[in-house]
This record gives structure tokens, sequence and C-alpha cells, in this order.
């Protein structure tokens, strides 16, 4: 038995674990109640704990065995997750993280410092654990998840009530119940808005008995208490009674998104509703006699016969499915996870690299060859190594939510070190990339977010004064497209100031006085190195150190990075990355006896073009229905010796919003390729992304569409904004 | 000397100090005999099918493809400041193995002709010339006495520094944008 290897998957676990656990921590924040989250966080130290102590691992369990202690106060509902509690939490998170750091990094007695930082968290934590009486309140109650205090909306809006309809039954006045005191006993729990007295049950005076109650009554009613305790108001009556209590409009949106967070277990469709509070039990009990019927007729769903007795309003109920079903589903995906050396995953994709190439070269004999049979079965072979190559492919792409999630922790950080408030709002959580450029992905977005927070989010008091809310928001944004993957980071700052700019830029010389740049350049400035508008530095920026690592190591990843900006209003960084690292699909086409591929994905259309429509003069963009396209010619760009043939085509590419025409001699079709990196002595031609090797056995060009397109845009704009000012007839 | 020929690359890449060791091989390139030691060597193979890399310096004759890995091919004439080199049967590539920081790479070397592997002691390699001779001087690791015969050793991992090959080829590429630009 290894005990390293072990150790090693003590280690993983441990720092997931601790990854689950920081999350936990912080969704706690806002659902303090949460039972999920609690025993979240629970398990996560228990089971560190428990592990560590398999090691003899005593600097880990006694620390992590007051956390857990404190933890198990907090389930039992003896302790409130109340915000210091989650520092001290947090921080003893981060601490426990440093101690499996240390381990990893060869383990042993922790230095004086750790133990002393170790000391001092336990001594908070034990603050927590000697308060016994004193935190009573906000007791965790185990059916009943809380509604107060969490509606949204907090105007009197008319549809803010409740609606409840009691028809009393004829024998209510025998009984010795009044239907008025429950009236006035309903008001002691809230405010009767409005109510309607149903007479048309009373019949005419000469049948009527007096000792029997026709009436009926429509109220709608305003309070913050539950359905229970609507219900219990009426519990004398119950039997002889029709009630029917609907909630408010804005408590379904509440009764909704507590469905949403009912902890994950198998529950069925009445417990489901009996948790968040739409039904009552005495209601479900019904209701489920009501289903059984007298057992001639057909079990109807449960959620059926609730809706039909106006027990429970059917977009609730749909929720409640809903959610049913989402829980079945994701403890069936969840057991099926499997850990993976990654090391394992790179040699199979190589694989299936050199199995992609060999059988291009056999689809070449083939072809060369001619017979039927042999064609048709490389064709079928061809097809299987695609989906193949798929399959492996994406046993590396990883969700981006995982690295979106780790910035509710910074966010959360720096806006209390800043003093703002600050929300961020993730969506495209489920985009995937490769599991490489997540990794690499996750320094430039943290300066970012930084960057947003310090420079772009004014602070409250601006905020205020110029008319936002006091709350600034930054978003997180992902999405897939055309062969891309794009990421956004907005926020609703400041925005930025192209004067400032722009004169930052004039006095250190980038630019010189006279210039016609556009915004997007003039925005793109503040990534050259050491420049920064700020008045004042930060040790979180303002340096001028940031964005130019950032831009290199975005550009390191063969993506581009570009910015836009509303003053007053936001900025929005928009990161775009190649999906596919390793194999693509590639268009081929020839240059002389140069042999060039063009990713497919990139590829928009082909032309044929004989003659040339140019613009005017020299111009080189030609007229694509209605479009400026500007175009170049490879056979120039790259020096191919030989002369232009007369038939030549022309394939326009994309990359992002921008198209450029490229100019070839043969279009030779589709090919899969496997891209082989350029290596340090290539790595700084222009236009070249990677090489490939052809079925022939013959290495081809990919080409960088991207390093392209960019010459030819500027180009592009400096054709419009010259039109635009009239130069015209100036040579470009 | 068309045969394919496949020398021990057991021993780790030395990137300097490249004189304790005996064993030489010795090539023809311009007419002049040359050396460098085997113990970078990974294999000589047969001149061919040699993709063109554009926009690169004029010594960076292109890429092939050893066996599914792609390679780049260095002419050392051109790399010396002389003219590029003909093509003839017995030219060959040299491939060697270029210590690059932490990892190596593979970099191909066109020679007109492959000679013998020999052994050249210490006592028979005389220090660099300070001038005469016509390439440059970091390039040079000594001068071997062969059959009363000087031959220049090469240092060879100076000669194919991926760090100023890669400097030339950006210098080059920035060039060549700017002037299509």
């Amino acid at each position: 038995m290894n005990i390293d290897e072990i150790l090693h998957t003590f280690i993983a676990e441990s720092r997931e674990l601790l990854q689950d656990m920081e999350d936990a921590l912080l969704r706690i924040e806002q659902s303090p109640t949460d039972e999920e989250l609690i025993n979240a966080i629970f398990r996560a130290a228990h089971t560190i704990k428990g592990s560590a102590g398999l090691f003899g691992l005593d600097y880990i369990v006694s620390f992590t065995h007051v956390a857990e202690s404190v933890l198990d106060r907090v389930r039992n509902g003896e302790l409130h997750m109340a915000g210091e509690l989650v520092a001290v939490l947090l921080s003893s998170c981060d601490h426990l993280a440093l101690l499996i750091e240390h381990l990893a990094s060869g383990g042993g007695e922790p230095a004086a410092e750790i133990q002393e930082k170790s000391a001092a968290l336990i001594a908070a934590l034990h603050v927590y654990l000697d308060e016994g009486a004193a935190q009573t309140t906000g007791v965790v109650v185990q059916a009943e998840l809380s509604l107060h205090g969490s509606s949204e909306g907090g105007g009197e809006v008319e549809t803010d009530l409740w609606h409840i309809s009691l028809r009393f039954g004829l024998d209510v006045l025998r009984n010795g119940m009044d239907p008025l005191s429950f009236l006035r006993y309903l008001g002691t729990l809230g405010e009767i808005q409005h109510i309607v007295t149903l007479l048309n049950d009373i019949p005419a005076t000469e049948l009527m008995d007096p000792e029997s109650c026709y009436l009926g009554f429509e109220i709608s009613f305003k309070s913050d208490a539950d359905k229970a305790s609507i219900e219990g108001v009426f519990e004398f009556v119950r039997e002889d009674c029709l009630i029917c209590i609907l909630p408010p409009r804005s408590k379904i949106s509440d009764y909704l998104r507590l469905i949403a967070e009912l902890p994950e277990e198998n529950l069925r469709i009445g417990e489901i509703l009996l948790r968040c509070g739409t039904l009552t039990q005495a209601e479900l009990d019904a209701a489920l006699l009501l289903q059984h019927g007298d057992g001639s007729e057909p079990v109807r769903p449960l959620g059926e016969v609730l809706v039909d007795a106006k027990m429970v309003q059917s977009p609730v109920l749909e929720a409640a499915l809903g959610k049913q079903k989402l829980v079945k589903e994701h403890k069936s995906s969840e057991a099926n996870l499997i850990r993976v050396d990654a090391d394992k995953l790179d040699e199979l994709i190589n694989l299936v690299g050199e199995l992609i190439i060999a059988g291009a070269g056999t689809n070449l004999i083939a072809q060369r060859v001619g017979e039927a049979d042999l064609l048709e079965s490389t064709a079928t072979l061809s097809s299987l190594v695609e989906e193949v190559r798929d399959s492996a492919l994406k046993l590396r792409m990883v969700q981006i939510g995982g690295t979106f999630n780790r910035f509710q922790r910074v966010v959360r950080d720096v806006g209390r070190e800043l003093g703002k408030d600050i929300e961020l709002v993730i969506s495209g959580a489920e985009t995937e990339l490769d599991k490489t450029v997540v990794e690499k992905i996750g320094d430039p977005l943290t300066h970012l977010v930084r960057n947003s927070m310090d420079h772009g989010i004014e602070s409250a008091e601006t905020r205020l004064a110029n008319g936002k809310s006091a709350k600034g928001t930054l978003k997180l944004n992902a999405y897939h497209d055309a062969g891309s993957i794009v990421i956004e980071v907005c926020d609703d700052g400041g925005g930025l100031n192209k004067q400032r700019i722009l004169n930052k830029a004039i006095e250190r010389g980038l630019v010189s006085e006279v210039n016609n740049l556009s915004d997007r350049e003039i925005y793109n400035l503040i990534f050259e190195a050491g420049f920064s508008t700020a008045e004042a530095v930060s040790n979180l920026s303002g340096r001028g150190v940031g964005m130019d690592v950032v831009k290199r190591n975005i550009t390191a990843l063969r993506g581009t990075v570009n910015l836009d900006s509303i003053e007053g209003q936001g900025t929005r960084v928009t990161i775009r990355l190649p999906l596919t690292l390793a194999i693509i699909d590639g268009f081929l086409v020839g240059v002389g006896s140069s042999v060039y591929v063009i990713p497919l994905d990139m590829v928009v259309e082909c032309i044929e073009r004989t003659a040339w429509e140019n613009a005017g003069g020299d111009g080189r963009y030609i007229n694509l229905r209605g479009e400026v396209l500007p175009y170049l010619r490879l056979r120039e760009h790259f020096e191919v010796a030989g002369a232009s043939a007369r038939r030549e085509y022309v394939v326009v590419v994309r990359h992002g919003e921008n198209k450029v025409g490229l100019v070839v001699d043969r279009l030779l079709g589709e090919f899969q390729t496997v891209i082989k990196p350029l290596g340090r002595v290539f790595n700084k031609i222009g236009g070249i992304g990677g090489f490939t090797i052809l079925g022939s056995g013959e290495v081809a060009l990919i080409l960088d569409v991207p390093s392209l397109v960019r010459p030819a845009v500027n180009f592009e704009t400096k054709v419009q904004t010259a039109a635009a000012s009239g130069l015209t007839d100036q040579r470009i | 000397m068309n045969a394919i020929a496949q020398i021990n690359k057991s021993l780790p890449v030395a990137a300097a100090g490249q004189l304790d060791q005996q064993q030489y091989l010795t090539f023809m390139l311009s007419g002049e005999t040359y050396a460098m030691g085997i113990l970078a060597i990974k294999e000589i193979i047969e001149y061919g099918n040699l993709t063109e890399v554009p926009r690169m310096p004029d010594f960076i004759r292109g890429v092939i493809n050893l066996r599914g890995a792609v390679v780049p091919v260095i002419d050392l004439a051109a790399r010396f400041g002389k003219s590029a080199t003909d093509l003839t049967r017995r030219t060959c590539i040299v491939i060697i193995e270029v210590a690059n920081g932490e990892d190596a790479q593979d970099v191909g070397v066109m020679v007109d002709a492959v000679n013998e592997v020999l052994e050249i002691s210490a006592g028979e390699i005389e220090p660099v010339p300070s001038f005469g001779a016509n390439i440059r001087a970091e390039f040079i690791d000594g001068m071997g006495k062969i059959n009363g015969k000087f031959v220049i050793i090469l240092n060879i991992h100076q000669v194919l520094s991926v760090e100023e090959m890669s400097t030339l080829a950006g210098v080059n590429g920035n060039n060549a944008e700017s002037a299509a630009a």
C-alpha cells in the first residue's frame, strides 16, 4: 500500500472540499438558514478531520476539530450564521487551505507563524463554542423554511395580498362559533384590506333558518404570516367550512425560490410543497384522500388534485415538479464522476491526433486506387475517427462556471477592502472550454475584475450623486461564437475617459498630438506597458503593470482582448479565445506551390474573382454585396514566388465582427488536421498559427486568422475615417 | 552517405564543456570540413520533403515532417553568412537536440555531406583563433587536428541557439509585415 499516493488523493480531495466549503460559506450569507449549505460546510470540515486523523496529521486534526464543533452547534440550531461567524469561518477555511498546502509541499511540523495563526483562529472559534444561551435567536427549525422578511417588492402593491375564500358551513353557528370572531382574530395576524360578504347562499326569508350560517367571505388579506398560521386561525371550523387560502403574487415567487432551494433529497411532490409552505399538513392529507378517492377511479397525480382543489397555485406546482425532476437527474449524474490523471488524457489526445493523420493518409491512397469498396470502408473509418476525436476533445472541456464562482470570494473581499458594495452577476457558467485555457485565464480575469472594482465602479456617494444605485454591478458572461469562446467582464461604473487616456498617451509619447484614432484604438492604448491614468496608486492597481500583462497572457492563448466603454455608464472588456487547441477542421487552399490551412469555423464563404472591383485606386478592398471587404493577397503577404494565377479565389474569413478576404490560387477542400505547435523558432511569424501534417506527409502551414485580420481591419478603419473626414484623395 | 543512421541519445545534452568528450562527427560545408560533438546528435536523414515557411531569415530553410513531429531545418552555410547550400545527392539533414532552457527542441541542420565519426583527444584541440576564421568566434569551440589538417569544431548549441534564431525570425517577420502593410 503506497502511503504517498493516498496522501496525494487526500490532498486533492481536501482542496476540493475546501473549495466547496468556501462556496457554501459565501452563499450562506444570503440565506443564513439554508440547511443544505450548513450541512455541506459541516461535512467538509468533518471529512477533512477524519482523513487527516488517518495520517496522524495532528495539527490539521486539532484545528479542524474546533471548527467542526462550532459548525455542529450551527447545525443543531444553537448558533446563528451571522456575518461575524461567517467571516471567522472563512478565515478558518483559508487557514486550512494553508495547512493543506504546507502538507503538500513536504509536511512535517508547520512553521511557528502558522502555528500561531492556528492558535489565534482556534481562540476566535472558541468564543462561539462558549456562547450558549446568548445565541438562541434565529433557531433553525426542521420543517419550516421561514418566509419572514424575504418577500420581494416592498411597496403597497394591490396584488401583494393573500386571498382567503371562506364558505362557512351551515352548522357553524350551532356549534357555538361566530364567523365574526374568526375575522377579528384574523385581523391580529395582519390587515384585512378588503372583504366581500357573499350573500347569495341565503335563501328566501321564509325558508331561512336563523341558526344556520349561510355566509361566505372573500377576503384580501395583507400579512407576513405563513399559510399554516393563517389556516390555524380557522382551526375550529375547519371541518365544517370550505377554506381556500391563496398566497399573494409576491409570495408565489418566494415559494418558487424556496422550492429551488430545497435540499436535494428525493422528495415526493407532496413533501416538497409541504416543505415550502404552499401546503399545510391538513391540506395534504385531504388531498391525498381525494387522490385515492373511492378506489374506483384511477389515481390521479397528486399535483393535479392539489391544483384542482385550489390548494396550490399551478406555477408553484410546476416549480415543484421541475425540482423533483432536477433532483433525480442530479442524483444520477453525481454518482458518475471519475477522477482521471490529466496526463493520461493528453496521451489519449495525442494518439487520436496521430490516428487522424494516419487516417488521412489512408484516405488519399484509397482515392488514388479508386476501388469502390475501399473508398466506402475508408469513409466509414473517417467518420468514426471524427467521432472519437470529438469525444476525446470533450474530455478536456471544463465548465467555466467553476472559475467564475471563485470570483464571488474575490468580489466580496475586494469590496470589503474598498468599502464598495458590489454585486457579481454570473451568466453562461455552463460554457465549456479546454482545461488548460481555464487554468490560464484565471489570472487575467482576476486582474480585470479587480480593475473594474477599483477604477471602474465609483464609490457609493459618487454613484448616488450621479443617479445610479449605490450598489455597483459587475457582470461575468461567457458564450460560444463561431469557433471561439467569448468572455465578457462588464461593470456599470464610470466608464473610460477618452480624453484622459489620450492625454496620458500623448504625454508618454505613445501617440503624436495629431492623430485620428478611433474610439476603440484609444481604449486599447491602456494595454500599453506602464500605462495608468489613476491618480492614486493603491496596492490593488494603479501602478500600470496589470493591463499589458493581461493582454500578453491572452495573446499567448491565441486570443484577443478588446475594450468598449460609455463614459458615465460603464465598461465592457471582451476576451475572445479559440475553442479547440489540438485538432481542428481545416480548409485547404493553395498559393503557388505552397499549401495553407484555414480553420474551417472562421471561413464564411468563397468567391471566385477574375476581374477585380476596386473601390478606387489601389484601395485594397472589394465590394461584397454592398459591404466593404478588405482583402489580403496571400501570395504577397507570404512572399510566395511565381506569378499570380489568372483565376483567383477569395476566401472570406471572419474573426469576431471583422471580415477579411484572403486571395488564393486554388481551393483544395476540407480536411481534418492536427495542430502541431510552432515552437519557439517560429513563434514570432505573423500570420501563421501552427503546422499540420497532410495525408501525403507534407507539412502545411495553418493561418492565424486574427493576426491576418488585424492589419487589414486597421486599414479598413483608416479608409473609413479618411472617407469620413473627406481625405479620400490622400494615398493610404 | 545515404543510409539513415541513428546515434544513441541516451546521454544528456551538455550545453558547454563539449571538449571533454571524445567523439566528433565530421562533415562538409561549402567545401570545408567541420566537426561537431556527437552527444547532441539524434539522427541523420536524407534531404527531402521540405516545406518552406514564409518570412523567415535565409538560414531557416523550412520544416520537415519527422515521424509526426515538425522540425525546422537550418542551412548552416547561410547561418554563417555564406551563400546558400546547393542541393546534391549527398546533402543530408542532421537532427540535433538543442537545449532550450528546460526543454529541448529538435532542430535539423543541412550539410553538404557527412563524413565519419572520429575521436579527437583534448590534447589535439587548439584554442579558437582570434581572427582568421570567417565565422563568428562564439560559434567555434576549438580547432581539432586530424591527419595534420585543422578542422573547425563547432559549438552547436550556440549556432543553433533558439533564442537568437527566434529573435532574428521575429525581426524578419516584423520587417516584412511593416513593409507589406
